[in-house]
């Protein structure tokens, strides 16, 4: 349970210090990181990073929306065809940064294997 | 067992990275475009902070107050801080506008947009657009004053431009996945040049030369005569021009060239126009002139317009600008008013070139072989490799037809003389006329005035009212330019210009008030050849008419003839259809349908049936009647409107009323009756439909974000009457893009209203927040400030400076 926070928090705020630097990859630079330096086992590898960054962009994407009255959301969303839905593309804008977040957990997780063979 | 899966979560990793990164056809790059770290929720912002700002070069400190409407008032101590702010203001609420329409004018959208705008940019590049740009940019680079200016306006957006992060880019640049480029001198020459194009870049010399090859002459004038039988023309007919020495060039024999290109280029849209006017002090309700202007273009958001004021030691003056120019366009300051409608006139002709080889590289002209200048164009496409289009340039012009477009005849080309080519210096009219004083200062300053023409309406707080059809006209012999000209031939080159001077002016005309909109600029007598393809016929007459009917006008009379939807085409017209048509052919539910039409007072107004039923008829109408031309196999013209309905009732049993497919010989009484059983069919569809048959709902007019309309960004079916040729000329995507209302009080008291907003952004409330008002009729009361202290209703300040 420790290792899920610490992997979660490590995630977020590896994710929070590349972003000033690197453009939005620095969720798949975060997952690889975390994902090396506190690893995790079987599906957590992909769920724990994911969970993180989606709360994170979810959590961000809300309050620049919520303060504008989701102007921009709702039409965004119909742009990309989901209709006038906010909320969706709140969702799907957590979605997409939780599979770069996970993918790049698994990854971390791989090479975290390959640098220390004897630590599980 | 570990380098395996090593390897494919690297795959994986790889694969995630690339397809979110990228732009896939419509769908953009998804990680990009969707992180809320600089993806596009950081555009989800209304402009709301005050704020201090380090602009590099600012020679003393700038204010800009931002008013309710989020209409920017700069306050500088100097013009070059002036124009340095206005640019940076203006970037700051529409960059991804100004550089869009300048690529679009240089023909540069398919580096944006990709293949898909290959043919657009090859247009623009055949037609000359860059290179008469640089005519521009050299005419401004003579005037040292007007440079420092646009230097000042260009750095004032650079320094926008070089302050932006990723996550500040306008949202249009994170959906197509580029970045804006620095703003240049050049970049004003072209948005000036785009407004040319739109304004004077129509003309119909292929299409009637190609009439006048299978009518005849007789014919060829009776379907498009260069007067009409009713007009009223812009300059009072009662003007006497006697006292002018006036000398137009002899016209030489008559030639018709032959083998001309087909699949023309695309036309501005035809109903490019506008109406302004003006009373004098004897027919105002106070004794100060009134003036107003509504300039029709097309609907887009971000609007054409941005509104501002620009104050300094040397100006106070408020208006709409177009974002990329520097100064106001249309607006006023506390001596004079002004405004502008096109001054629609032929200034595009075609030469017929004969090349002395297939190279291309010389053409025939008064008798010796002439070599052209060759221009390589490299079009960049987006995800693909650049395409080059070389256009051959004559002494004409640009030769936009050859082998290479519009023709098979390797040695034949068609160049055109445009003169959009010619250079010339707008920006210092537009400068000089927002300092204007009084007559004297606006006369000098259009003086400068090239293209395109338009008719400048004026008002003084002295009292004056004056009508200015300006521009740089070509002094042509009679029909010089109406069909295609012959491009060895010496005499058919233009001979010169029409002095200023002689430009068609008046000034305080004895009845009191001076108008214009889109129509012939004077009466036959006028002693310089005058012609263009489609003079307006209607909401000229509309206008004066009204101005004739009573003795002193309102604020509100001015906002009541913005908003008039008296249709008088149909009112010319439908009598004649009510006596002719015979009633026992139709059945039933037709006579229903027509009695409504009968009972219609002429008014296109939102919650009428009438409009909608005349419209139907109407295209049905016009369609059989000119069923001869939709069947021709070239590049052929159509009689205006106004011709149509004379013919209709003044030559019923003229040829062309027959219905070719038909074995009977029709004539305009047949035409109303099949007319009016077509468009019946036509509006039982459209009613089970939607519902009803009013006239709001069947127009659904709508503003189109200028991506092609991209429906989220834009607004539709709004609740406006109107349409093309009424005097609220808004059609369904089309009509008044700025309308404005000025008394010459102390200090003046102004309205005005747009179909858009402030900002650019589709994130900010101000992004369409005046479209609600406009469709309404009504108007904002702009808040011209004396001074820059002591402002209320305002939303926030700016403050810039130097850097220390």
């Amino acid at each position: 349970m420790k290792k899920y926070t610490l992997n979660f928090a490590l995630t977020i705020i590896i994710t929070w210090i590349a972003s000033m630097f690197l453009p939005w990859w620095s969720v798949m630079v975060a997952g690889v990181l975390s994902g090396a330096i506190v690893r995790l086992q079987k599906a957590s590898t992909f769920i724990v990073p994911f969970l993180a960054i989606a709360v994170f962009w979810m959590v961000q994407a809300w309050i620049l929306s919520s303060t504008n009255d989701f102007i921009l959301a709702s039409k965004i969303s119909v742009l990309l065809g989901i209709g006038e839905n906010p909320i969706l593309l709140i969702l799907i804008t957590g979605i997409i940064g939780g599979i770069a977040a996970g993918v790049s957990g698994l990854l971390g997780n791989q090479v975290g294997a390959a640098i220390s063979p004897n630590t599980k | 067992m570990k380098t395996w899966k090593l390897l494919v979560s690297l795959i994986l990793f790889v694969g995630i990275l690339y397809s979110l990164n990228t732009k896939f056809v419509q769908i953009p790059p998804l990680g990009k475009f969707m992180n809320p770290n600089n993806g596009f929720w950081t555009n989800e912002l209304t402009e709301n902070e005050s704020s201090a700002i380090e602009i590099p070069g600012i020679i003393e400190e700038v204010k800009v107050i931002y008013d309710n409407q989020l209409i920017p008032h700069i306050f500088a101590q100097n013009d070059i801080d002036l124009y340095k702010a206005q640019g940076y203001v203006t970037a700051q609420n529409r960059l991804w506008q100004m550089e869009f329409q300048t690529h679009a004018s240089a023909g540069r959208l398919s580096e944006i947009v990709g293949s898909a705008a290959i043919d657009y940019d090859r247009e623009q590049r055949r037609k000359g657009m860059v290179f008469g740009a640089e005519k521009a940019l050299e005419s401004m680079q003579n005037s040292p004053e007007v440079l420092s200016y646009i230097e000042a306006y260009r750095d004032g957006v650079n320094s926008y431009i070089n302050g932006l992060t990723k996550a500040d880019y306008p949202v249009e640049y994170k959906l197509l996945d580029y970045k804006p480029e620095p703003w240049t001198l050049k970049k004003t020459a072209l948005l000036l040049m785009y407004m040319t194009d739109m304004l004077a870049g129509r003309d119909s010399d292929f299409e009637y030369t190609n009439m006048l090859k299978k009518y005849g002459s007789e014919t060829f004038d009776l379907l498009f005569p260069d007067f009409f039988k009713v007009q009223d023309p812009v300059i009072p007919q009662e003007r006497d021009w006697g006292s002018w020495q006036v000398n137009v060039p002899n016209t030489p024999e008559r030639y018709m060239a032959t083998d001309l290109a087909t699949g023309l280029m695309d036309k501005p849209h035809p109903d490019n126009g506008s109406n302004n006017w003006a009373v004098g002090p004897d027919k105002s309700y106070s004794g100060n002139p009134i003036l107003a202007n509504d300039p029709h273009l097309g609907l887009n958001l971000p609007s054409i317009w941005y509104a501002i004021q620009l104050h300094s030691p040397s100006q106070n003056v408020f208006g709409v600008s177009l974002p990329g120019a520097a100064g106001i366009v249309i607006g006023f300051n506390n001596d004079i008013s002004w405004g502008v409608t096109n001054a629609t006139r032929d200034v595009k002709d075609w030469y017929k070139i004969n090349f002395k080889d297939k190279s291309n590289s010389e053409y025939l002209h008064d008798g010796v072989w002439k070599k052209v200048d060759k221009r390589i164009e490299e079009i960049k496409i987006k995800g693909a490799p650049s395409l080059f289009d070389t256009v051959s340039y004559s002494h004409h012009g640009p030769i936009a037809y050859d082998e290479n477009f519009g023709l098979t005849d390797e040695r034949v080309g068609f160049a055109m003389k445009w003169i959009g080519h010619s250079g010339g210096n707008n920006q210092k009219t537009l400068i000089e006329l927002n300092k204007a004083k009084n007559y004297d200062d606006y006369v000098s300053a259009l003086s400068h005035y090239v293209a395109p023409a338009q008719n400048f309406i004026f008002s003084s707080n002295e009292g004056d009212i004056a009508l200015w059809i300006n521009g740089k006209f070509p002094n042509k012999w009679e029909g010089q330019g109406k069909f295609v000209l012959d491009g060895s031939n010496p005499e058919h080159d233009w001979q010169g210009f029409i002095p200023h001077e002689h430009n068609a002016h008046v000034k305080n005309p004895e009845r009191g008030f001076v108008s214009s909109a889109n129509q012939h600029p004077t009466d036959e007598a006028y002693p310089y050849y005058v012609f263009n393809d489609g003079y307006e016929t209607y909401r000229n007459r509309v206008i004066n008419d009204f101005f004739r009917s009573k003795e002193k006008f309102t604020i509100q009379d001015f906002k009541d003839l913005h908003n008039n939807n008296y249709n008088l085409k149909a009112a010319e017209l439908l009598p004649t259809v009510f006596e002719k048509i015979d009633r026992t052919q139709l059945n039933d539910s037709e006579n229903s349908y027509l009695d409504q039409l009968s009972d219609w007072d002429f008014y296109n107004d939102i919650d009428q049936v009438g409009p909608t039923i005349w419209e139907r008829f109407w295209i049905h109408l016009r369609r059989s009647v000119w069923d001869e031309i939709d069947s021709l196999e070239f590049e052929a013209a159509y009689p205006k409107t106004y011709q149509t309905v004379h013919l209709l009732i003044s030559e019923p049993e003229l040829d062309f009323m027959d219905i070719v497919e038909t074995p009977e010989k029709e004539t305009a009484s047949d035409l109303f009756l099949l007319s009016f059983k077509a468009a019946v069919k036509d509006l039982k569809n459209i009613e089970r439909k939607n519902e009803t048959l009013n006239w709001g709902d069947y127009k659904g007019t709508f503003v189109g974000h200028l991506l092609q309309g991209l429906p989220a960004f834009s607004r539709f079916n709004l609740p406006i009457g109107g349409n093309s040729g009424i005097v609220n000329a808004t059609s369904k995507n089309h009509g008044p893009s700025w309308r404005m209302i000025v008394e010459m009080s102390n200090p003046p008291k102004a309205y005005g209203i747009y179909p858009g907003g402030q900002s650019g952004n589709p994130g900010s409330k101000f992004y369409d927040n005046y479209v609600d008002t406009w469709a309404a009729g009504e108007y904002l009361e702009l808040n011209f400030m004396q001074s820059k202290e002591n402002q209320s209703n305002t939303l926030f300040t700016q403050t810039l400076k130097s850097q220390k």
